[in-house]
């Protein structure tokens, strides 16, 4: 970008280059306060916490000794990891599923839509403003339980949602779809915002009926919104932890039990933090793969589109 | 594009409908079961209104609980961590979009490596840290690591990039220096921007639960979700009318501020969402 306001060099000593970049001796300054907080509370922990990994270390930093990778050996020796981990893939592929589908249905309805468009973004929306404890509290006391809960209470069934090792995880799924689907319906719903509205006017005119401009303007035109939202969808579910502790508390049986939950019992109710942090590592490399798997996938799509 | 009133619209509106039905429905039971004498909170077959609507357990719970200092702890904690996580990385944001200084490239790679670490796996050693700076059981325990936000600087980083040098050239010329020209232009430019992550960031920070939880054993330093949490584990036993005239007044903060925040807040999801791109 070339600039037009070009001032004489005698009455104007700013440059462009001056404002874009300069003043060497703030710019340090400006960043300063983020930094500190940033390495003291997100670096070290994560330094900290790959040290903790390979100790043997409580709760109370006492009996501090290094052990290499005994924990981890012994994590992948471990088949409740396994389990947890497998739940936690489960619950992953089960809720990211629905929840991109729905956040897409909920997104077409509503952009259609000319009335009350408060309306229909508050109930798809309001959902993911309330707090993981509300909403599990809600759930397990109010909607899930037989007889006066919600849902066997309008069926007329007696279903053991939470409770049933066949059901339990289900249940868990269709609680967190209900209370966020509402994050990929607003951005789904901006992604058919800024799609231009004489595509569609042109393709009135050619006589495309409305599911042709669904299936060839609309859906190919949101490709790139849905990848991002998979992605976002996969790093969100692969970190579940509030809800499924709040309402199952990872049972019954074990069957709800999540790779977060099962570190945060091993390290707060176990007292075995180095183990814990090991557990953690595990899924921060896991979390890593797919963020790095998701950067090359936009990568490739950014330059087949440019 | 289509009529007002076109067979289409109205199959819309009836699929619409039915969704909002089903997505509105807990909800509204829980607004339903708060407001029945105690007594007739689980009587078979369900009924939607008991035999008198009755505040009775909201005066309860609000009369007798900690729901009133949790509802002040979470509102102090999330406008601190809103306002230090935005003027903090705005600031680094500039510095590293409009600023020079040795190592910048270095740092910001740091930074935007962060931005892919998720904060529950550092649940175990941020918690010894805190252990060993003495700040559990203190509100800066749950301030601090929320305001290690890379995502924000990122988002923020973008947006500071496109803004024209021309505006600030104007002030440079007059004889303004750096600080000035980002308190008095570059910020007050931003507004929208700053409007959006402000609300995803305050509502991140009001709804977060397993920090705080870990952190927070002490009932008079607790947030509302952690507050909530043990309170129906304990004390409240199965009495669901004021179970629920609990969720209700802990939901319904961010409700209302939806209704009357909703193009900012939809405006701030769609940035910070579209910032992972």
């Amino acid at each position: 970008m070339t600039t037009t306001v070009a001032a004489p060099a005698a009455a104007a000593p700013v440059t462009e280059a001056k404002v874009r970049r300069g003043w060497t001796q703030h710019g340090m300054l400006f960043v300063a306060p983020f930094l500190l907080i940033y390495v003291a509370f997100l670096v070290w922990p994560v330094l900290l916490g790959l040290r903790m990994s390979l100790s043997s270390v409580n709760v109370a930093g006492t009996n501090n000794h290094f052990i290499g990778f005994g924990n981890y050996a012994e994590a992948f020796s471990d088949p409740l990891m396994w389990h947890s981990l497998w739940n936690t893939v489960v619950f992953t592929v089960l809720s990211t599923i629905p929840l991109v589908l729905l956040g897409l249905v909920f997104a077409l309805l509503v952009h259609n839509l000319r009335f009350v468009q408060w309306l229909w973004r508050l109930s798809f929306f309001g959902p993911f403003l309330l707090p993981s404890a509300v909403v599990s509290i809600l759930w397990l006391q109010m909607i899930y339980p037989p007889g006066y809960g919600l849902i066997n209470g309008t069926l007329g069934t007696d279903v053991p949602w939470l409770t049933d090792t066949s059901t339990a995880m289900l249940s868990v799924v269709l609680t967190t779809v209900w209370w966020t689907v509402g994050f990929n319906f607003l951005l789904y719903l901006a992604a058919l915002q800024s799609i231009p509205q004489h595509l569609y006017e042109a393709a009135a005119i050619d006589g495309a009926s409305a599911w042709q401009r669904l299936r060839s303007i609309t859906l190919p035109l949101l490709g790139r919104t849905t990848a991002l939202i998979v992605v976002l969808q996969l790093l969100a579910s692969l970190k579940v932890f509030d809800q499924i502790y709040l309402m199952t508390a990872g049972g019954p049986e074990n069957s709800t039990r999540s790779i977060i939950e099962y570190a945060y019992d091993m390290g707060f109710t176990g007292y075995r933090t180095g183990y814990a942090s090991a557990v953690s590592y595990i899924l921060f490399v896991l979390i890593v793969i797919v963020s790095l798997v998701q950067l090359r996938l936009f990568r490739k799509r950014a330059e087949v589109s440019s | 594009m289509t009529k007002r009133f076109s067979p289409g619209q109205l199959v819309l509106m009836v699929v619409a409908l039915a969704f909002a039905v089903i997505w509105l429905a807990p909800i509204a039971w829980a607004v339903a079961t708060s407001l029945k004498p105690e007594s007739e909170t689980t009587k078979i077959p369900l009924q939607w209104f008991g035999s008198e609507l009755t505040l009775d357990s909201y005066r309860l719970v609000l009369g007798t609980g900690g729901i009133v200092k949790w509802a002040i702890n979470s509102t102090v904690t999330s406008l601190v961590v809103t306002f230090l996580t935005v003027l903090f990385s705005a600031m680094a944001a500039y510095g590293f979009a409009r600023t020079q200084f040795k190592g910048q490239r270095g740092l910001l790679a740091v930074i935007l490596a962060g931005i892919m670490v998720p904060p529950q796996v550092l649940m175990a050693p941020l918690f010894a840290e805190m252990v060993a700076l003495g700040l559990v059981d203190t509100w800066w325990s749950i301030i601090l690591p929320q305001v290690a936000a890379p995502l924000i600087v990122y988002i923020l980083y973008k947006f500071f990039q496109d803004v024209p040098p021309e505006l600030e050239q104007a002030a440079f010329v007059d004889g303004a220096g750096r600080w000035r020209v980002f308190f008095t232009i570059v910020l007050p430019l931003s507004r929208p921007v700053l409007a959006a992550v402000s609300i995803y960031t305050f509502i991140g920070s009001w709804n977060n639960f397993l920090w705080p939880f870990l952190v927070s054993t002490d009932p008079n330093t607790m947030t509302l979700p952690v507050g909530l949490a043990n309170v129906v584990q304990g004390t409240f036993g199965l009495r669901y009318a004021q179970i629920m005239a609990s969720v209700v007044l802990a939901g319904l903060p961010l409700l209302v501020i939806f209704v009357l925040f909703q193009r900012q807040i939809v405006r701030g999801v769609a940035h910070t969402g579209l910032a992972g791109q």
